[in-house]
């Protein structure tokens, strides 16, 4: 019966795509997943933990990328975009546009070519933390295990590492490649960007030393990160023996977004997490509007409020300014005493929300978003779902689970297509 | 069909600047007595594998073992199908990226050099012992079974009758529907998430109806389930009637029910006007919210987590009720524009869009909302309700009387009812097993439906407290995971996480002890046992993780690529250096899902590992059999590491506790270590995380170090 099925595209190769993609192809359905990112794995790559069993994203990974070089129904396009969507449910063209990452799969991975580059570019899988070689691993789980040049950071006719690479992997030349396939139906699961904080009035960030955000607090924390995961202020590099959090950093709030993502409070008392086993007696002030962590993460909750130096304050932070020597100036209201609450702080961690990636994008013709980005549940009838935080804020679990029923209900629209 | 084996050894990737291809080729030729040995500049080349499939062809090699780079790389392209046997020993890892390479004269080091070709030895004697993978087959059912007949199992049902499946659907009620079926209105479940909803609850009855694919069974409950995926015999009880028929995989949709509010005499449920939530749903629905006495209550209160986020009741936060009061304080206002909802809340969760649907409620003034703690609930003479609220954002303590007030309960799952579901014929028991508050929830962020008994999943409030927006996701993910199991199944294949494995325990039941150690610790409760306690396998329960092999303690459980000969094999198939030659020999175990990948973090990274150490994966720590620690002691190898995940609360292993058990094994062998004038020291388990690569030198070489201080073993060339 499977082999009489459609295809299924899968749009976005993070957790949520990987994730469609396997369930689906494991009862034989063919997919094709496209990734527009050097490689799949999306946001959760870049996590240091999970929360709230702290134990690392890479694990899951690496289980789910065995079950993908194990699977051979499994069409895995990178580096690549939908360019367009036509025709209804059953029967969709699709225009995918292959960008070029200047190393084909001849590539051992060997790193003899980073050697001889002479050029750098930003990381961006550490938020721009630190710098790579213009031809890069992406990181050290990259699925495909694969080298990619950014080729505007290349020094103009240098060919360096074409030489060096003993394995022709490197063609400098390679052009984009369109290619047009036929699906039955499709997933989109193109996730998400933390809200740009610099929207965020007094909160500093990027005016402010030592004001981050909380993916780059992520970043910090892990050891593939650019402090191979000490908790180390990125002004100095002094060892962070104080923080402090602001919980609804630019969400629930109609001037930025006026949803609450759900993972932040979880977030953030996790990071509290990361930086006490570092240094236990370190003080952590989290500022809150509601503490949301339902279901059994509230256990969480209770088990973090419980360490002595977490100071739990319900309030709004009015202003983040530069103190004394690399510290930061936190001044905020205490709404339960109405106390002001001044404090100087090694560093702060702003909580900022999810924004769909897709949000201010028109990437996918003929697809219309809602106000907030997401993609509305009512195309559903028309054969293309949703799943992750494309549809709406979800945390990693729950998008797991909602993308293993999105790989049903796509699986539903391919049958005897 | 005669195997053949031919040794494969790529000298790419700088594999060639550390070792000596051509000789380790010789070891393979000579030492390890193999047909073919060949080298190749780059083996995963078109060229390379052009190699490998003539030698195929032509040689009639059949048995290929690559020395190159690690299984994570390459694994389709080294398939040389389904009859052919491939073992990787991963050199460029293990010895090229961490070992010293050659020195400026181009020499190579000789303990880089004897790495390598120990390697080539141990993973040759890997494979000459690999048997080849046979499927599991059986005469398969592809018919679902569901318990529970509420909005959770509603979907399950329909999700998987829209692709395709028959499914017979489970309710001890006399009709559809479940919890949701009675409530008044529905959270809303789409975009602007804003109002109430209609109740459609009565609408999906209808559906799963008509659907031909579906066969209701009300006031039925599951008798017993016997056997196993694919072909479970199903007793079902229709007001005593049996009815026997055959299933392929089962989702248990049995859901909640709301906390108990007799429990809740603090918060005044003896009083005429203190009703529990559920209660104050059905006011609504028949349009009578009313007082006791009857006149119009004009005053409503809600207490929010009543008897929720507290260790005297539900510790843990339901994720409902929030947003069931600001629904239920919408009924209020919609019902009597003059009458007002009160909401006193500790934290207002509506995580995620549901932020609309709070924001409406705030933007309506006739309710209020109040964050603060409950400290007394008392009745006044005219039987109003005083509520005393502390820590508020007024500052002191504020005292609220209510006309009516109403208790927003969490959920309790229907396992705590007393009555088993499932009613499984398991040895390990009739139900899944739970994971915290009776919640038979997956303990993985990344697997919400890995559940511990093969083809059974539990979905919906049973599972773990949620609402009926996610209860149809979750319902939708387990039909799909049924669905693959069955699929996985009948293809005779393992299900997650070993997803297509096609190897299972195998049992030289002649020699069995009968000591139901096996029975006892397999985490999935694959084997039972005969009335003389004889192991009766029942493999499509089987996730193939080795913990029964690890259990057994006369090795009569194998498995066709692991087994205690072929770890046996490996650990002797090196000439073990003598005392006087300061060699020493250290074994690794690693663990493949999390330890064995490490090894390759630190590859990519260039950390030099120690050059003593021979490292041989495992699938779980599980599996971890005493007798390889006294096999490897005797033979001389002076420690042993044995690395896997983190155990405890909160656990890694995706075979429950494999890790545990190795411990708790490695504890009881301690003892005969001692008798044999060893130190117990020489044989210690780490919890190894895939973010500990960094950190594996160190740990590596203070073992070594360690061990240096007790000399060499002096079982070496015994």
């Amino acid at each position: 019966m499977i082999k009489e099925h459609g295809k299924i595209l899968v749009i976005g190769g993070g957790i949520s795509g990987i994730t469609t993609a396997l369930e689906a192809s494991e009862i034989g359905q063919d997919v094709v997943l496209v990734e527009k990112s050097p490689t799949l794995g999306g946001r959760v790559s870049g996590f240091h933990q999970y929360f709230p069993k702290l134990c690392p994203p890479t694990c899951g990974l690496e289980i789910n990328y065995r079950r993908l070089r194990a699977n051979p129904h499994i069409q895995i396009h990178t580096n690549s975009e939908v360019l367009s969507l036509s025709g209804d449910a059953g029967n969709f063209k699709v225009k995918i546009r292959k960008n070029p990452t200047f190393v084909n799969e001849k590539c051992v991975a060997c790193d003899h070519c980073t050697a001889v580059c002479p050029s750098e570019r930003s990381n961006d899988f550490n938020e721009g933390m630190n710098k790579t070689k213009a031809i890069f691993l992406p990181n050290n789980m990259a699925y495909p295990p694969r080298y990619v040049v950014d080729r505007p950071a290349c020094e103009p006719g240098c060919s360096k590492c074409v030489e060096a690479c003993k394995y022709g992997a490197i063609d400098l030349d390679m052009q984009v490649e369109e290619i047009e396939i036929q699906v039955a139906s499709v997933v989109i699961a193109t996730g998400w960007k933390p809200y740009d904080a610099k929207k965020l009035k007094n909160m500093g960030f990027s005016s402010v030393p030592n004001v981050i955000n909380n993916i780059m607090m992520e970043r910090i924390s892990s050891v593939s990160g650019p402090t191979k995961g000490k908790i180390l202020r990125p002004s100095d590099q002094k060892p962070v023996e104080s923080i402090a959090f602001v919980q609804c950093a630019g969400s629930r709030d109609e001037n930025h977004l006026p949803y609450c993502s759900s993972i932040c409070c979880l977030g953030s008392l996790k990071h509290a997490n990361y930086v006490m086993e570092q240094n236990p007696d370190a003080k952590i002030y989290i500022f809150y509007i509601d503490i949301r962590t339902p279901g059994k993460y509230e256990d969480f909750v209770v088990k973090v409020q419980a360490k002595p130096n977490v100071n739990m304050i319900k309030g709004k932070v009015a202003k983040i300014t530069a103190g004394e020597n690399g510290g930061v100036l936190v001044e905020a209201e205490n709404i339960l005493n109405l106390e002001k609450v001044r404090l100087d702080v090694d560093m702060v961690v702003l909580a900022t929300g999810m924004e769909p990636n897709l949000k201010g994008q028109d990437r996918i013709a003929g697809i219309e978003l809602d106000e907030n980005g997401f993609v509305p549940m009512e195309l559903q009838q028309q054969g293309i779902f949703s799943t992750g935080v494309a549809k709406w804020p979800a945390d990693v679990n729950s998008s797991i689970q909602d993308s293993t029923g999105a790989a049903l209900k796509a699986i539903q629209t391919s049958i005897g297509n | 069909m005669d195997s053949k084996t031919g040794v494969y050894i790529c000298s790419g990737c700088d594999i060639d600047q550390a070792m000596d291809v051509e000789e380790l080729a010789k070891v393979a030729s000579k030492e390890c007595k193999v047909p073919v040995s060949k080298t190749h500049p780059v083996l995963c080349s078109e060229d390379g594998v052009k190699l490998l499939k003539e030698d195929r062809e032509k040689e009639g090699v059949n048995r290929f073992m690559i020395a190159a780079c690690s299984q994570r790389f390459h694994e389709t392209t080294f398939d040389m199908g389904e009859e052919n046997i491939v073992v990787r020993a991963p050199i460029r890892e293990y010895v090229a990226w961490t070992q010293k390479t050659r020195d400026e004269s181009g020499e190579v080091d000789e303990d880089t050099q004897l790495a390598g070709e120990e390697y080539i030895q141990m993973y040759t004697a890997k494979l000459k012992k690999h048997g080849i993978p046979q499927p599991f087959e059986q005469d398969t059912s592809k018919k679902l079974l569901v318990i529970g007949g509420g909005v959770s199992g509603m979907t399950a049902a329909t999700e998987a009758a829209n692709a395709g499946y028959s499914v017979d659907l489970v309710e001890k009620k006399g009709h559809l529907g479940g919890f949701c079926l009675d409530e008044h209105k529905l959270i809303p479940s789409r975009a602007p998430f804003s109002e109430p909803e209609i109740n459609y609850v009565s609408a999906i009855v209808s559906t799963v109806e008509e659907n031909k694919l579906i066969k209701v069974h009300t006031s039925s409950f599951v008798n017993s389930i016997s056997g196993q995926p694919g072909e479970f015999q199903v007793k079902l009880n229709q007001q005593g009637k049996i009815e026997k028929f055959k299933c392929g995989a089962v989702i248990m949709a049995t859901g909640s029910q709301p906390y108990d509010t007799a429990k809740l005499s603090h918060l005044g449920i003896n009083y005429d006007n203190v009703v529990s939530s559920a209660e104050f749903e059905q006011m609504a629905k028949s349009e009578n919210i009313l007082r006791k006495d009857g006149k119009p209550a004009l005053n409503v209160g809600f207490i929010q987590c009543a008897g929720s986020r507290t260790p005297d009741h539900l510790p843990y936060c339901s994720g409902t009720c929030c947003m069931d009061s600001l629904k239920q304080a919408a009924y209020i206002r919609e019902q009597n524009p003059e009458a007002k909802a009160h909401i006193i809340y500790r934290d207002i969760r509506t995580p995620g869009l549901y932020e609309n649907f709070y924001r409406s409620r705030q933007d309506d003034p006739g309710v209020f909302l109040t964050q603060g703690d409950v400290v007394g609930v008392k009745e006044t003479t005219d039987k109003k309700i005083a509520v005393e609220v502390d820590n508020t954002l007024f500052g002191e303590p504020v005292n609220f009387e209510m006309d009516l007030l109403v208790l927003a309960v969490g959920q309790v799952p229907s396992t705590l009812s007393g009555e088993s579901a499932l009613n499984l014929e398991y040895r390990q028991g009739p139900d899944l097993p739970e994971l915290k508050y009776g919640y038979p929830d997956s303990h993985f962020i990344c697997f919400p439906y890995e559940t511990r008994r093969t083809g059974i999943y539990a979905v919906g409030s049973v599972r773990q407290p949620m609402d009926i927006n996610d209860a149809k996701l979750d319902a939708t993910g387990a039909a799909m995971k049924a669905i693959q199991s069955m699929e996985l199944t009948d293809q005779g294949k393992t299900v997650h996480p070993r997803v297509g494995d096609q190897t299972f325990p195998e049992f030289a039941l002649s020699r069995c002890t009968s000591c139901k150690r096996c029975t006892e610790e397999c985490p999935f409760g694959v084997l039972e046992e005969d009335e003389k306690g004889t192991p009766f396998p029942n493999a499509a329960r089987c996730r193939s993780c080795g913990v029964c092999m690890g259990s057994c303690p006369v090795q009569i459980i194998s498995f066709k690529d692991s087994s205690p000969t072929i770890f046996k094999e490996m650990m002797t198939s090196i000439e073990m250096p003598d005392e006087f030659d300061e060699k020493p020999r250290i074994l690794i175990f690693a663990c493949e899902n999390d330890a064995l990948p490490v090894f390759d973090m630190a590859a990519m990274n260039r950390l030099k590992i120690n050059t003593n150490v021979r490292i041989m994966p495992m699938r779980c720590l599980g599996g971890l059999n005493l007798i390889y620690v006294t096999d490897a002691l005797s033979y001389g190898y002076d420690g042993i590491m044995f690395m896997g995940c983190a155990y405890g609360d909160d656990y890694q292993c995706h075979f429950v506790n494999g890790s545990q058990l190795a411990n708790t094994r490695l504890s009881k062998v301690q003892e005969t270590i001692g008798r044999l004038n060893l130190e117990p020291e020489r044989v210690r388990q780490y919890a190894i995380s895939m973010n500990d690569y960094e950190r594996l030198p160190k740990i590596i070489d203070d073992f070594v170090e360690e061990l240096d201080d007790f000399g060499p073993n002096p079982f070496k060339g015994m």
